[in-house]
């Protein structure tokens, strides 16, 4: 070995260029590895809109829809309960729906497209548990507001919007979904409205 | 006929070279106390948690329709499947249990310190490695906190900006924990984080042995070769990798003395696990959760999101801080403080037993400080439970503030040449 002239540029430039091309085959190999751990085409033809049928909903009811395996709630609101929405604006930490927690079109006083159905996810913005919806007694949570959600985790609080009280640990309003009407009484989750 | 045997065999692998190195003729301090049985234990305890993790998956499914009845399968009509189910959701706690202890000494005796700081890190991966793998082993029975504690863990990654949401679908590979999450979650359980841990023992064995034993006197008896007199070292024949390079003083073989000694150890440690196996197998609801016994629903969360108690002081540093991503970040660093401990103490002297009267009550307020954290994890959150959390946590990252501003200038008691006793 050591009689053999060594060309010190060439040995520098074919180590780097195996490196190189052996690292490419690296990365290139860890693509099916990773990518096999994204949903797969069951999961996502799973993960499916789902039709509601709210026409049967009685006013201050909550019913529960499964939409991605996630619960969704749909409250039909009194009209009471819709009007004393905007009563605890000073108690909110995002009254106005400003992060974008919900689609545009639900962008307004009560987050919803129609003032009536109520639509968001039962799932906690802090750590995804599921918050108690409160008919009658969520006064002992939060004084003066009659109605809301109570989340049992880490005593979140949010209203008959699904926007977050001050001082709790949820930090953001419920999700409201993609969501639309096909007809009066027929909701559909997962498809916006205009789309489709 | 076995010498025969060895000759044959050391010429084609350093067989009997392996033994002397590493267990007969490994010089190890002679003043090992107690606190010296739960490296072993942790040994003992994994290599339970490996035979038993074979025998469950022998009757476990890993899927989402047939995973907690095939839990109750093992339980019910499997011959002895209730045992072993026991042996290794005991030997879970049991682990963290003796891991816990086991930090506590190097803490206790400046074991992370120079020049163990590699030996110290390992020990941390594997730390790490082994509550990710019981996070993942938790998920496997598919009972209810099975499934909301993965919930919840798994939306940590999701308070990470921009990638996060992303990042959740694809450690979950589903819009919600489905069979899929259990799946993989039981792949990696069983088969990529035991080779991992199982590497990484092997690794701080190694690191152990090259450095040598540290001990509670905190004083090496490794010392430069040539300083001590041939009547003073150490009557015993140590493998020449160590007397080459040191005199070597005050210490004995591991074996047969200390692998004596750890046997008593592993006597005390089965009377307590069997105890516990035997007649509290669920560890009073703090081993296995009361609403683990029904089976996973994604629509109805358990009352109270508490995670099993060995991760109860992180988890209640996570819960302290009100905004997600600053309680992730800070739950984290709760880790890597302690993986940076052997650069926060700047100090010399190793054992407590010659630092200052400052460093024994700093580290007693750290123990008592990590235990507090630990208890309010196990219970709802509560303003107060939260006031608490907050002191406690003050006093846990305090610590290593404390210690790093005290120990460039403490005042330390001489410390004796030679292990006295």
């Amino acid at each position: 070995m050591s009689d053999v002239p060594v060309n010190n540029g060439r040995r520098r430039f074919l180590t780097a260029a195996t490196a190189v091309v052996g690292g490419a085959g690296v990365v290139g190999v860890a693509v099916p590895f990773i990518g096999s751990w994204n949903p797969s085409a069951r999961a996502k033809a799973a993960g499916a809109p789902v039709e509601v049928n709210v026409g049967k909903i009685e006013p201050g009811q909550l019913i529960r829809a499964e939409w991605r395996g996630k619960p969704v709630y749909v409250v039909r609101r009194t009209e009471t309960t819709v009007s004393s929405l905007a009563k605890h604006d000073d108690q909110l930490r995002d009254p106005n729906s400003e992060k974008a927690q919900q689609p545009s079109y639900a962008t307004n006083a009560y987050r919803s497209i129609k003032p009536e159905f109520m639509v968001a996810l039962g799932v906690c913005t802090h750590l995804g548990c599921a918050p108690t919806h409160h008919g009658g007694d969520f006064d002992q949570f939060v004084e003066g507001v009659s109605e809301g959600f109570f989340c049992p985790c880490h005593g979140s609080k949010f209203d008959m919007a699904g926007r977050v009280f001050q001082g709790v640990p949820a930090p953001l309003n419920l999700v409201v979904p993609e969501h639309s009407f096909t007809s009066e009484d027929t909701l559909l989750i997962g498809v916006g409205q205009g789309e489709a | 006929m076995f010498t025969n045997f060895m000759a044959w065999m050391d010429k084609r692998l350093p067989l009997t070279d392996a033994w002397n190195k590493h267990l007969a003729q490994y010089p190890a301090p002679k003043n090992f106390n107690f606190w010296y049985f739960f490296g072993s234990l942790a040994m003992l305890v994994l290599v339970n948690q490996i035979l038993t993790g074979v025998w469950l998956t022998m009757s476990y499914e890993p899927s989402g329709d047939g995973a907690f009845a095939s839990i109750e399968y093992i339980m019910r009509d499997v011959d002895y499947g209730w045992l072993l189910r026991y042996m290794h959701s005991t030997g879970a706690s049991a682990f963290f249990i003796v891991v816990y202890l086991h930090m506590m000494r190097g803490l206790m005796y400046g074991s992370y310190q120079k020049p163990r700081e590699l030996l110290w890190i390992f020990g941390m991966l594997i730390f790490l490695v082994l509550m990710a793998e019981a996070f993942m082993g938790y998920l496997l029975p598919w009972g209810n906190m099975s499934y909301w504690g993965a919930q919840v863990i798994i939306s940590l990654f999701g308070t990470i900006p921009v990638i996060g949401d992303d990042l959740t679908l694809w450690i979950r590979g589903d819009y919600v924990i489905s069979g899929a999450t259990l799946n993989r979650f039981f792949a990696l359980h069983v088969i990529a984080l035991p080779l991992v841990l199982v590497i990484l023992v092997f690794l701080h064995i190694l690191a152990l042995h090259e450095v040598g034993s540290n001990n509670p006197e905190g004083i090496e008896v490794k010392k430069k070769k040539g300083t001590i007199k041939p009547e003073e070292q150490s009557k015993f024949a140590f493998h020449k990798q160590y007397t080459e390079k040191y005199d070597i003083v005050d210490a004995i073989p591991f074996h047969p003395y200390y692998s004596v000694k750890d046997i008593m150890g592993v006597a005390g440690f089965l009377i307590l696990f069997c105890w516990v196996m035997f007649f509290a197998p669920d560890g009073g609801g703090y081993f296995i959760e009361a609403p683990n016994f029904e089976p996973a629903n994604g629509l109805k969360t358990p009352e109270h999101i508490v995670p099993v108690w060995y991760f109860g002081p992180f988890f209640t540093v996570l819960r302290i801080v009100p905004d997600p991503l600053l309680g992730t970040i800070a739950m984290f660093s709760a880790i890597i403080v302690l993986f940076l401990l052997p650069w926060f103490d700047r100090g010399v002297v190793k054992s407590v037993r010659y630092r200052s009267k400052l460093h024994l009550l700093n580290l007693i307020q750290f123990s008592i400080s990590f235990i507090v954290l630990g208890v309010l994890g196990t219970m709802p959150a509560t303003p107060t439970a939260n006031m608490i959390g907050i002191v406690a946590a003050f006093g846990y990252f305090g610590f290593f503030v404390a210690l790093w501003f005290y120990s460039k200038n403490e005042k330390c008691k001489p410390v004796p040449e030679r292990v006295s006793h």
